[in-house]
């Protein structure tokens, strides 16, 4: 790449995982990297922008414009912007799916529901932060009580035959209802089965949604199960676009680049 | 780095004014409290204060109390005292912060006014329940405490229109309230002090409402956050010639700014409409974090709830009746949406901020789809923010900024 092109960094630190977009002019990702943010958000905004740099064979001076998002936004020093992580994952599933969408994001920390009309517009939102429930924090909680390291839950909720429902809201009801299914000898993947529909049932519960649905976040990433899931519940197919984990960044780097020129 | 730029709301002159009348108003108090040389009643906010007066009693208002405790940020580490005592997290958290405190002898009182070391104690309560049953409840907790008289009006809630039967039983069940305030005051109970004290509440809620309603002006002279300060006088101080005295003042200042085209908010981007209960500990910050976006929250639900426009010197129990039982807290939800929706065209928003406090479910009107169906009826979006009018343990700070940036985003795409 020759340093007269322009290139748009998006950062989205989140509270749990930083992530970072390189997009060429032609709105192309060339460079993505997803660490974890610790508790330096300034140094993990840039060590993530440099691995994605690295990605894209790039180094931080051919950088345009940068927009950062999320939960540490305001520590990103190569930033001139910044904007909500709301606007960020609409900007960016907007990209990949141009007409009326409901986007549900599950993150490590929170959920969302956003809803945009056929021209991108936002409609509405509706954000959970004050509560693990529906979000991958009430995942965390239950590996760890069930002693199921996180990454095994997808693959053994597939293997369910017979999903445990439960009913509680609170992580801390959840995870007793568990510890009773266990004492009842309730098969393992069954359990987990239902602490995912668990989360998909929070979710829900926040706001209606449009007829087309996209699904996002670090949570969706790496628990495609979910997305099944979801979309045998609500009897339609779910969208999914390309890295889920990573449309708050892109959609910032969509915004950086609008904003080259403001 | 994206940088936060700070932008205050203009000053208002007048507070320096309200600041003495406050001052010398729980003075008077506290002077009474010591000396018992005049009697005292403590009256809920929206309650029957009128009669009180008029009967000679100086008024202490509890809830302006676990106001100040909430607004010092006091009231967080005096509520878990209430709850350890069998008052529970989820109940009126100015209940709990007001008990808490003064089980633990502390009162915001002493540290704005030196040599106010404590609540004026009370030789009758008396409430009036048309804002919640809590008030029931706190009142009857002091009276216990101080053995003293409890006293209360039982008001309809729940009203879609308010009716004859209505305030013929709330006009009743006041003037059951005079023999009783006679023993206890001394004082015989005179209609034309009423009337009098009357005719000086309706004129400090008619300018107070002028003063709220400048807010219509664009740009607005005046924020739902100073609104929150300067109610002050209407509640504590409503049927003396004082409160009216500060409205006319404060009014002529907001006129002039108005004739000047002075914004409270410099630009006034959007203007947006409050409803709930303010978070007190979190004004400032509220303030500073609309300001800075250059929003102007100009509006409230809550600052309207001391106009009384139904007062009338002429026919004085059944007009208070009346006009207690017409506030919009006591009303049904097609009563409230009907309300909400001429503010908004009155006021001219851009958007409504329900504010779902945790313990005031009688203050958050988000809870039974009136935020869905206002938007439906009038377009004007809104965002509904959790959180607290006291207990700073049910909020977020940083949820609140993101849902509120969110939300300014979401106007500028419009
Ligand atoms: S209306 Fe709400 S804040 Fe006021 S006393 Fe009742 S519960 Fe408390």
């Amino acid at each position: 790449m020759n340093a007269s092109q322009s290139v748009y960094a998006g950062i989205d630190v989140g509270a749990s995982r930083t992530k970072a977009i390189i997009i060429d002019a032609d709105r192309q990702i060339i460079g993505r990297a997803v660490i974890k943010s610790g508790t330096d958000f300034e140094e993990a905004s840039c060590r993530c922008l440099d691995q994605a740099l690295d990605m894209a064979g790039l180094t931080v001076a051919y950088i345009t414009n940068a927009m950062s998002t999320g939960y540490g936004r305001n520590n990103v020093a190569i930033a001139r912007d910044s904007k909500t992580e709301i606007s960020c994952h609409a900007r960016g599933c907007f990209h990949y799916f141009s007409h009326a969408i409901s986007i549900i994001d599950i993150g490590g920390q929170d959920n969302k529901i956003i809803k945009l009309d056929a021209s991108g517009k936002r409609l509405s939102f509706k954000m959970n932060r004050k509560c693990a429930a529906g979000t991958g924090a009430f995942l965390e909680e239950m590996s760890l009580r069930l002693d199921i390291p996180l990454e095994k839950l997808d693959g053994l909720a597939r293997q369910s035959q017979s999903m445990v429902e439960l009913g509680s809201f609170c992580t801390v009801f959840s995870a007793t209802e568990v510890l009773e299914k266990i004492r009842q000898g309730k098969n393992v993947s069954d359990i987990v089965k239902g602490l995912f529909h668990s989360v998909i049932k929070r979710v829900m519960e926040m706001d209606s949604l449009t007829e087309q649905v996209v699904m996002t976040g670090g949570v969706v990433a790496h628990n495609d199960y979910l997305v099944q899931m979801t979309s045998e519940m609500i009897e339609r197919p779910v969208l999914v676009p390309e890295y889920p984990q990573l449309t708050g960044a892109l959609g910032a780097a969509l915004f950086a680049m609008e904003y080259s020129d403001k | 780095m994206a940088e936060e730029k700070k932008v205050a709301r203009k000053k208002i002159e007048a507070t320096v004014q309200m600041n003495r009348y406050m001052s010398d108003y729980f003075y008077e108090l506290n002077e009474a409290d010591k000396s018992r040389s005049r009697k005292i009643a403590w009256c809920t906010s929206v309650g029957p204060a009128e009669i009180l007066r008029a009967m000679g009693f100086l008024i202490h208002f509890p809830e302006n109390h676990g106001a100040m405790l909430g607004a010092t940020r006091m009231a967080t580490d005096m509520i878990p005292v209430a709850n350890a005592s069998g008052y529970s997290p989820e109940i009126c958290s100015y209940l709990t912060a007001d008990v808490g405190a003064y089980m633990k002898g502390i009162t915001p009182l002493s540290r704005a006014y030196p040599g106010i070391d404590r609540v004026p104690r009370p030789d009758v309560l008396v409430y009036n329940t048309n804002q919640c049953r809590d008030v029931q409840d706190w009142f009857a907790w002091y009276a216990a405490e101080f053995k003293v008289p409890l006293l209360g009006i039982h008001t309809h809630r729940g009203v879609k229109d308010v009716g004859d039967d209505h305030v013929a039983s709330i006009a009743s069940q006041m003037k059951a309230l005079i023999p009783p305030l006679e023993a206890i005051s001394g004082n015989k109970f005179d209609i034309d002090k009423l009337n009098h004290v009357l005719a000086l509440s309706k004129e400090c809620s008619g300018l107070w409402k002028k003063v709220l309603d400048t807010a219509s002006a664009k740009p607005s002279p005046l924020t739902f956050f100073d609104g929150t300060i300067h109610m002050g006088p209407a509640v504590v101080l409503r049927g003396t010639q004082t409160a009216v005295d500060y409205y006319k003042q404060l009014l002529a200042e907001l006129e002039t700014r108005i004739h000047d085209r002075v914004a409270a908010v410099e630009p006034e981007r959007f203007r947006l409409y409050w409803d709930g209960m303010p978070m007190w500990g979190r004004l400032r910050d509220h303030s500073e974090l609309f300001s800075r976006a250059g929003v102007n929250v100009l509006a409230s639900t809550y600052c309207n709830s001391w106009i009384f426009s139904a007062f009338d010197p002429e026919d004085p129990f059944n007009s208070m009746a009346r006009a207690y039982t017409e506030l919009f807290i006591v009303r049904a939800d097609d009563a409230k949406e009907d309300y909400i929706r001429r503010m908004i065209e009155f006021f001219k928003v851009d958007g409504i901020i329900y504010h779902d406090a945790k313990t005031c479910p009688n203050n958050s009107n988000c809870r039974y789809g009136m935020p869905q169906r206002l938007e439906a009826l009038t377009g004007i979006p809104s965002l509904t923010i959790n959180g607290d009018l006291n207990d700073l343990r049910l909020v977020s700070d940083e949820q609140t900024k993101t849902n509120v940036e969110a939300f300014i985003e979401q106007l500028e795409e419009r």
